[in-house]
């Protein structure tokens, strides 16, 4: 291969991968540039990325004013934070027990954990719905994360993890006399960290992002995550504030997305250990 | 995760590694430690499973105090309903746009990445984004650029003189367009699995191919990417098919299932029925069909897999 060639290449590779960077990141720029705009110029010049007269305080404040967007990004925080809190102070010990102690339930548990990982919300939503409605539960913080207290997956990305974990160490922790929960506390825990951490980023953008559940059992705007929200705001505007819903969309994906860009080596990491072993 | 079910399956709970005389553990420790979960499990996975085939099998409407048993009646409804039908026609057709073209182009661009020495990270992380970023929020955007008046899309066809479609408004595109979206959202993905599966493919393998004869970047790939990759192209192949039948979002808050039932998906399905209509009868039954088709295409994934590594 001569050299010409090569950068011949090289400069097509840049390209295809530039074409594909740009029509990947077109819906983030006019949605800025959408919450920058005032109303008439939303609706003449939307070929133009910036506005003429910029307008996004005014979006902004009248998204604030229309959405609670405050409650909704408290709402999202405590739900998923919740949420990963139970996950992972269940799983962790489960896992282990499967993982390194003699344990008469082990393979049902395993029996349980591979039923679990094939079936998702969507299939026991009505009947947790319907008992949900009977134990009062609806339109409570607790009605939004009790389904997701126990995460098979997380189980099963554990139980990988601790597998790998030495033996050694936890007999040393034994012969100590620690306790097997002292060594799920005191050694197997720290030492886990980057399994931890990836189960958390899996978690989290997952129940963050979640509309289907939230839907179901939430009615009540002040228990709302922030897809429910948006959605409800959505579905009252119809279209007619391009700039507001915008704002609004803006403030409201934008915790994720600077936490993702602040830490997207351990988000690409996270999401790809927990899809693939 | 259905590459994890496989190795679990093979070792069911069992700690890795020699057994040595060194203290073992008292059996007793192991409940109390994994009680919590199993309690969860059976009381939010497990049971209420069990109660949606139950409940399949009943006339229940949410809000009844009584319920009557019709043995598989709502199973013969959903045979003859045209809607339901509608439906799984639908679901099957947005996975197959979805599937195939965010899968190649997945692997496309982890083949480019892989290629480029640099900015692989700024290109990881711009194609990553829809990923982590709300859905429902990232719709809203879409449906403005889809907007068959104001959108910037159409607006950019016409000024090259073409007609611009009325993507999420016609019947004919509507679910190509929200196919797009889809796509869109994710390619990202799929390209992350793919660059960790290139990764894992040995270099002296390529330097054999190249003592073989093997020169071009095409035989490269052919002879000794594509192989290699078949174990993360089945996964990414049935994780998109699995998101793709479990589409929701989008439908819900963009088309409502419209224009004229159109985009009505599966999910989008069940939920009116259950949780709209509160016909909760006719939506377990329709629920069993949607888990029949998850556990199907698993078992699917299961048995190919199964079959390739006889080969290798």
């Amino acid at each position: 291969m001569s050299a010409p060639a090569l950068s011949a290449g090289r400069a097509l590779r840049l390209a295809a991968l530039s074409a594909a960077a740009l029509v990947t990141v077109a819906p983030y720029l006019w949605m800025v540039s959408v919450a920058s705009k005032p109303r008439d110029e939303i609706f003449s010049s939307s070929l133009r990325l910036l506005p003429h007269r910029w307008a996004l305080l005014d979006n902004l404040r009248e998204a604030f004013h229309r959405v609670p967007i405050g409650t909704l990004l408290i709402n999202g925080a405590v739900v998923c934070g919740a949420i990963l809190v139970i996950q992972v102070a269940v799983a962790i010990p489960c896992a282990y027990a499967m993982a390194k102690l003699r344990f008469g339930a082990a393979r049902l548990m395993m029996g349980l954990v591979l039923l679990g990982l094939l079936v998702p919300i969507h299939a026991t939503a009505l009947p947790l719905y319907v008992a949900f409605r009977r134990l009062d539960l609806v339109n409570t913080y607790t009605g939004l994360v009790a389904p997701f207290s126990v995460s098979v997956f997380g189980i099963f990305l554990f139980l990988q993890f601790f597998r790998a974990l030495p033996d050694d160490l936890l007999d040393a922790a034994r012969l100590d006399g620690m306790s097997e929960a002292g060594i799920v506390a005191r050694v197997v825990v720290p030492n886990s960290w980057p399994a931890v951490t990836a189960f958390a980023i899996f978690s989290v953008v997952a129940h963050w992002n979640d509309l289907f559940w939230p839907l179901i059992v939430v009615t009540d705007n002040r228990v709302a995550t922030p897809p429910l929200g948006l959605f409800a705001f959505r579905a009252a505007e119809s279209g007619s504030d391009y700039g507001a819903l915008m704002a609004a969309t803006l403030v409201i994906t934008l915790p994720l997305v600077l936490a993702f860009l602040f830490a997207q080596r351990r988000f690409v990491e996270g999401i790809t250990m927990t899809g693939l072993k | 995760m259905a590459e994890a079910l496989r190795s679990a399956a093979r070792a069911p709970g069992r700690p890795s590694g020699a057994r040595r005389p060194a203290p073992r553990p008292a059996a007793g420790g192991a409940l109390p430690l994994s009680a919590p979960a199993l309690v969860l499990l059976l009381l939010f996975v497990i049971l209420p499973t069990l109660a949606v085939f139950g409940l399949s099998l009943t006339d229940y409407q949410l809000g009844d105090d009584a319920l009557v048993f019709v043995g598989l009646d709502n199973y013969r409804d959903l045979l003859g309903d045209a809607g339901f039908r509608g439906s799984l026609r639908n679901t099957m057709v947005y996975a197959a746009l979805v599937t195939p073209a965010s899968v190649l182009i997945g692997l496309g661009l982890a083949l480019l990445i892989e290629a480029e020495t640099r900015g692989r990270a700024l290109f990881r992380t711009l194609f990553f984004l829809p990923v982590v970023s709300l859905i429902v929020a990232m719709a809203t955007v879409w449906q403005y650029l889809l907007h068959p008046t104001i959108g910037p899309v159409d607006q950019l066809l016409r000024l090259v003189g073409l007609p611009g479609p009325n993507w999420l408004g016609s019947s004919d595109t509507v679910l190509a367009s929200l196919a797009l979206i889809g796509v869109w959202q994710s390619v990202g993905y799929n390209m992350v699995l793919f660059l960790a599966g290139l990764t894992a493919i040995p270099r002296d393998l390529y330097a054999a191919a190249a003592v073989d004869g093997a020169a071009s970047g095409w035989q490269r790939f052919r002879l000794v990417t594509w192989p290699m990759l078949g174990p993360t192209t089945l996964f990414v192949v049935t994780i998109s098919i699995i998101n793709a039948v479990k589409v929701f979002e989008t439908v819900q808050t963009l088309t409502e299932g419209g224009p004229n039932r159109a985009s009505e998906v599966l999910l989008f399905t069940i939920y009116r029925e259950g949780f709209v209509y509160l016909r909760v009868g006719a939506a377990s039954a329709m629920t069993v069909v949607f888990l029949l088709l998850l556990v199907g295409l698993m078992l699917l994934q299961y048995r190919i897999q199964d079959r390739r590594t006889h080969y290798a």
